[in-house]
């Protein structure tokens, strides 16, 4: 249903672009989106700090008008859509960036930074808000009480509070009345050896996820030829989703 | 010398009077419409108020932060007589002292119920988290009323007046040290164009001095004109000028803050929106937070024809306490509405709220929520009121300021208890 909105908002041009990129970017990089990033970890140890998950996302292969990543993530973690903009969760938004000298525009996707320094957890009273030892910032839900003091200092407006009672949540994201929530990098398909949902569907290969900390895996080769920049990397929170093209 | 001592006698309320029965009425009902309004957001789910992904923090919150300001700042007469050896004012600090904790714990109790999850707020006792200033906070308000309560028991029990002095100061640190962290919750948010200033805990320091001032004031009028205790007017003037001076502070802080902003290019936007943009918060802030909350109350408190006008007095601390909830709405909500910057020097857009004033309307249960913390702190006060002899039985001048004008502060009531007057009732009420 959600796909169905996704097409009727876009053009017939915009969906032959992104077939084609689609096509390109399968030709070009299927290691991208059909390799494990890793082998699933044992449910019985640890994140480990060997890895440093990160996500590199290549904002000029994003396609204009396409939702697909949000869509993806909406249905993976259960999302519910109220049609209430304003209090309808969102772990993954698109944002229109606009030179107002230039008038040149582009889209990104912007989601939970996953940052090295993350505020959200230096503000949360109750350690809720948390970073795994592989990077990934995430909120343990037992101990959330819903404060709301994470949302505050986010720089990036990557959380939400769950408004609402939720009905047909996924076993793997429960969603608590009353707690704050946000992207976990699909952290329940990473240790299973897999690719976050975002990455998986976008049909143009714009986002790449992987070992920061393995010198060997895609993102950190990629990182190394391209110039990339993190979102507001003055303020120090040191993210681990880098952007191309910013 | 004996012959120069105040004597001071404490009385409780009538708690047989009608008027101390519907005053616990009125509160009560206050308190149990906040409690209804609590049950109906949880109930529901925060969606049916005006709060959002974006206005994360509302009403409720703005009421809370203020009467948790207020309560640190009405312990400012308590402060002032046992500190500062202003003998004047130590026949008021039982009365500060039980005011400041009743304020905490309706302010305390509308932050609380406004919790996506109150049901656990055991675990911010059992994970506390080192770096979060909320965490200091549950640690500083915890210690707030432990300690004055003990100050409290000081002024009280000549068994432990011997630590009258250490409560004392320890209660001044402790109440500058709360405010400073309340200050900090918003001057720590780095990301926030409205905050991000270190000066916003001694703006909130200043804030809190003038608004428990005026709710220590209209609480006192309240109390003795109701109960016909005589009230003189040495004292009563010596307050109105001491928050007028607190107002005048706070408008000094405001007006740093705020020309620091338009002076720093990245604050400037966010200035120019707030005092100029023509939005509610412009408004809320030109007329409420500055000609209400300031302008008035600095004629009224300082004018020298209006000493002791008692009058003018009420409409002053009525003002300051409007103006105050204007201005902590406007750092509050006003803060958040204002656009967060993503990418500098660029425009944004999206369809969740980026580059534009996020959406905010008061829904009525949180106003409700506000006034029942309102309710709560009130209740609190007049059946403490009635249970315990927190009230001297007079503030006739001749009672607290016999040797007023010029040297006020001549009178010689010894630091301490109040052992040093023979009338004076020490043990609490049976």
């Amino acid at each position: 249903m959600s796909d169905d909105r996704t097409n009727s908002e876009t053009t017939r041009r915009d969906l032959l672009k992104v077939g084609a990129a689609a096509v390109a970017a399968g030709a070009l990089a299927p290691g991208i989106t059909l390799i494990a990033p890793a082998q699933a970890r044992n449910p019985a140890e640890p994140a480990s700090a060997k890895q440093r998950w990160g996500l590199l996302i290549d904002a000029t292969k994003c396609v204009e008008g396409c939702t697909k990543c949000v869509t993806a993530c909406n249905e993976e973690m259960g999302l519910p859509d109220h049609d209430r903009a304003a209090t309808d969760p969102q772990y993954i938004r698109i944002v229109t960036v606009r030179d107002p000298e230039t008038s040149y525009s582009k889209q990104l996707p912007v989601m939970c930074q996953h940052c090295e320094n993350p505020p959200c957890v230096d503000v949360c009273p109750t350690t809720a808000s948390f970073k795994r030892a592989d990077g990934i910032v995430l909120v343990d839900r037992h101990r959330c009480i819903g404060c709301r003091y994470c949302m505050m200092a986010c720089p990036y407006k990557a959380r939400s509070f769950a408004h609402e009672v939720s009905t047909d949540q996924k076993p793997h994201n429960p969603r608590g009345k009353g707690c704050v929530e946000s992207c976990t990098l699909c952290a329940h398909r990473v240790d299973a050896g897999r690719y976050p949902a975002c990455v998986e569907i976008c049909p143009t290969g714009a986002m790449l996820f992987g070992d920061l900390n393995d010198p060997d895996s895609a993102i950190s080769r990629k990182v190394k030829e391209v110039s990339t920049a993190t979102i507001r990397g003055d303020l120090g929170t040191k993210p681990g989703v880098r952007y191309v093209g910013l | 010398m004996a012959a120069d001592k105040i004597r001071i006698v404490y009385r409780t309320l009538d708690t047989k009077a009608s008027g101390y029965w519907g005053l616990l009425a009125a509160f009560g009902l206050l308190a149990l419409i906040g409690a209804g309004a609590a049950y109906t957001m949880e109930h529901a789910g925060h969606w049916i108020t005006g709060m959002n992904n974006h206005i994360v923090w509302g009403t409720p919150h703005v009421f809370a932060v203020f009467l948790i300001v207020a309560a640190s700042g009405a312990l400012n007469v308590a402060s002032v007589s046992s500190v500062f050896g202003r003998d004047m004012y130590k026949p008021l600090a039982r009365l500060s002292g039980l005011l400041a904790l009743c304020l905490l714990a309706g302010g305390l109790a509308a932050l609380l119920l406004d919790l996506g999850r109150p049901d656990r707020l055991l675990v911010t006792m059992t994970n506390i988290n080192p770096t979060s200033i909320f965490s200091w906070n549950v640690i500083l308000y915890s210690g707030f009323f432990a300690i004055v309560t003990f100050y409290l028991w000081t002024m009280m029990d000549r068994s432990v007046g011997r630590f009258y002095k250490p409560a004392a100061m320890s209660a001044f640190i402790w109440r500058l040290i709360l405010t400073t962290g309340t200050g900090s919750i918003f001057g720590f948010l780095v990301v926030r164009e409205a905050y991000d200033a270190a000066i916003m805990a001694p703006l909130f320091i200043a804030m809190s001095l003038a608004f428990g001032k005026a709710i220590f004031m209209l609480v006192m009028l309240a109390a003795y004109t109701w109960t016909n205790r005589p009230l003189g007017t040495v004292v009563l003037t010596r307050l109105q000028r001491l928050t007028g001076i607190m107002v005048a502070a706070t408008a000094y802080f405001l007006a740093i803050q705020h020309i620091t902003g338009i002076y720093a290019a990245e604050h400037r936007a966010y200035e120019a929106w707030l005092l100029t943009g023509g939005t509610i918060y412009t408004s809320l802030f030109w007329l409420v937070g500055v000609g209400i909350g300031i302008v008035v109350p600095l004629v009224l408190l300082l004018h020298p024809q209006m000493g002791g006008n008692r009058v003018a007095i009420v409409g002053a601390s009525i003002a300051v306490l409007v103006g105050g909830l204007a201005h902590i709405y406007v750092i509050i909500i006003g803060g958040q509405a204002f656009p967060m910057v993503l990418f500098p020097g660029m425009e944004v857009s999206s369809a969740v709220f980026d580059g534009v004033v996020a959406p905010y309307a008061p829904s009525l249960p949180e106003v409700l929520l506000g006034i029942g913390g309102i309710g709560v702190a009130l209740l609190l006060l007049t059946m403490a009121l009635g249970a315990l002899r927190f009230l001297p039985e007079s503030l006739a001048d001749a009672v607290v300021a016999p040797n007023h004008v010029p040297t006020a502060t001549d009178t010689s009531l010894e630091d301490g208890t109040d052992d040093a007057s023979p009338n004076a009732v020490a043990a609490p009420a049976e």
